[in-house]
């Protein structure tokens, strides 16, 4: 089995490193200071196994899945608590809070060689993570071989085709596997409204709001840009600029 | 219960002074009216002494209960009622004293109306007078309970506000001890202590609302060495002091988490190298210290990592009521966190 470690703490990627050492089977192909490495070394070696951080340089942990094409194992380690659902959610074998000792360790590995399934957060965990706020105020795409960091405010709409979302900026369009629900839910509520099945429009934007037909709606932006309003979405509209 | 007026000595002697000039005044009055010096002696001390005690009944009675509504017509309805028992008891006790005197009698019964009005407007006095000293005595009170309440408020928030050491600092150090156990054992040993000391610091910091620069100094040291542990090569501190900083005071404590907020935002945001530069110099005759981190002007740093300094603001706006001595400043490649603590003496 491959595995590499990301973590942007050396010590804590020893740690991994000695707690490894009871599993012969487990071979260490890289260790990664930050999420830009891990990318590279994740699409270079194909691991089975990754030790990830989420508090990293540049990117968080989860960003950098995000990137990622062929996901390999995830076992979380980090001393946040509150991330514990979104590990689950993105389907890590288990989530590690620092400093875990050798015996929680083994369980994860347990878990990650026989490939069981997830066991559900615990109830403890899901209360802290209740708490915490999974807003986003930034999206990481891949721009070519390069990663770009958009932040939200530099969005002007995002577009729904398939399983990806084309995200529209000043700086040029982007695609992300994502669907328009996860934006719906990540962006913030009060800048970005889903006028339309395919449609998210940044509200800062909106310049004029024309009829289109019967009983339907067009949303003009500061840039020019037409784009369809569904009937929910015009009530949500209405209801978004106080009209 | 307010204190009562007639417990201060300074009243005590005016009161006593004011009756005696009234008395001698009705006792020039009388005489000019013709009466000899005997009845009008008598006359004015009993008229008089009743009447200062009249007062003192009005004055205690208010003491105990003031009214709340109707409060001038209270005034008004009482006066009249003490004047009308003052009158029926001068009249009995000068009629007991001076009952033979026919052409005194005459006189007192002539100036029955007169009487009646000057003791009238004398309690009326009194009585407005004790309504407006216990009002404002209760306000006061009532403001001294306000006051205090939102003092204990304000501390309570300042030392929550103080203590907000991150949790995550202290995991992720454990971490590192954690590793360094098997690896460098003595190593792991010295990090325990410079942990240990670090807590010892904050917990005894946490009594305490003002450090002096030296001491905060200290306490950043014993975290920036912490740090250095975790994040080995990549994180490089530059520490400059003016030398007449060192003794100027500040708020315990505010420094750790700006240097907290910075190496986090500056390890975070760029990869490789990040040098951290903290300077004080004194600047007309305030203290000022700037915190200077790497930053990159196309990324975003991800929210809800704590990354905010609404603390340390909040911090300074409660104990200097002050809402510009945090400044925040972004150039090129670096962002600059400036507090400025004025120095009240």
């Amino acid at each position: 089995m491959k595995t590499i470690i990301i973590d942007d703490e050396p010590l804590a990627r020893s740690l991994v490193r000695e707690y490894l050492k009871p599993y012969p089977n487990i071979e260490i192909i890289q260790e990664c200071n930050d999420g830009f490495e891990g990318i590279k070394a994740i699409q270079q070696h194909e691991p089975d196994l990754i030790f990830l951080d989420i508090q990293m340089p540049k990117i968080t942990g989860f960003e950098m899945l995000e990137l990622v094409d062929k996901l390999p194992q995830v076992i979380f380690t980090t001393a946040f608590e509150e991330y514990a659902i979104k590990a689950f959610e993105t389907h890590a074998v288990d989530y590690l809070l620092k400093p875990f000792s050798q015996e929680r360790f083994d369980k994860a590995m347990q878990k990650a060689i026989t490939q069981t399934k997830v066991l559900p957060p615990t109830a403890s965990i899901l209360e802290t993570a209740a708490h915490s706020p999974v807003q986003t105020n930034r999206i990481v795409v891949k721009d070519g071989g390069k990663i770009k960091i958009i932040p939200t405010a530099n969005i002007r709409y995002m577009e729904g085709a398939d399983d990806y979302v084309k995200i529209y900026t000043e700086q040029g369009a982007f695609l992300k596997k994502k669907t328009m629900a996860y934006f719906e839910e990540v962006l913030n509520p009060q800048a970005f409204l889903r006028i339309h099945r395919s449609y998210i429009i940044n509200i800062q934007l909106i310049t004029r709001i024309d009829p289109y037909e019967k009983e339907s709606h067009v949303v003009v932006l500061t840039t020019g840009e037409k784009l369809p309003v569904s009937k929910a979405g015009y009530a949500k509209l209405k209801a978004a600029l106080g009209i | 219960m307010a204190t009562s007026s007639l417990s201060d000595l300074k009243f005590k002697v005016a009161f006593a002074i004011w009756w005696l000039i009234w008395s001698v005044l009705q006792l020039m009055v009388l005489l000019d009216f013709g009466l000899k010096p005997y009845p009008a002696f008598v006359d004015s001390i009993v008229s008089n002494s009743l009447l200062a005690a009249t007062c003192l009944v009005i004055s205690n009675n208010m003491r105990y209960y003031l009214p709340r509504q109707e409060k001038y017509w209270y005034v008004l309805l009482v006066s009249l009622g003490l004047s009308a028992a003052w009158l029926v008891m001068v009249r009995v006790a000068l009629w007991t004293l001076l009952g033979a005197d026919t052409e005194y009698m005459a006189l007192l019964l002539r100036s029955t109306s007169l009487r009646y009005g000057v003791a009238f407007l004398m309690v009326a006095c009194m009585a407005m007078m004790s309504l407006l000293w216990y009002t404002q005595q209760e306000q006061k009170e009532t403001d001294d309970r306000k006051m205090e309440a939102e003092r204990i408020v304000k501390d309570a928030e300042l030392f929550k506000l103080r203590q907000q050491l991150q949790p995550h600092f202290l995991f992720n150090s454990l971490n590192s001890i954690s590793a360094l156990t098997v690896i460098q054992p003595e190593k792991a040993r010295h990090m325990i202590q410079q942990l240990s000391d670090f807590l010892r610091s904050s917990i005894r910091n946490d009594q305490l609302l003002w450090s002096t620069l030296s001491e905060e100094l200290t306490y950043l040291q014993l975290y920036l060495d912490i740090e250095q542990v975790r994040f080995g090569y990549r994180l490089k501190t530059e520490i400059t002091i003016a030398d007449d900083t060192l003794t100027m005071k500040l708020p315990s404590m505010l420094l750790q988490p700006i240097v907290e907020n910075a190496i986090k935002f500056g390890l975070y945001d760029t990869v490789g190298e990040v040098i951290i530069t903290i300077q004080a110099r004194s600047e007309k005759g305030m203290l000022r210290v700037s915190i200077q981190n790497p930053f990159d002007t196309e990324t975003l740093p991800p929210a809800g990592t704590g990354f905010g300094l609404s603390a340390i603001q909040r911090r300074l706006y409660l104990t200097f009521a002050r809402n510009d001595l945090l400044q925040t400043r972004h150039e090129e490649n670096h962002f600059t966190t400036t507090v400025t603590i004025p120095q009240i003496v």
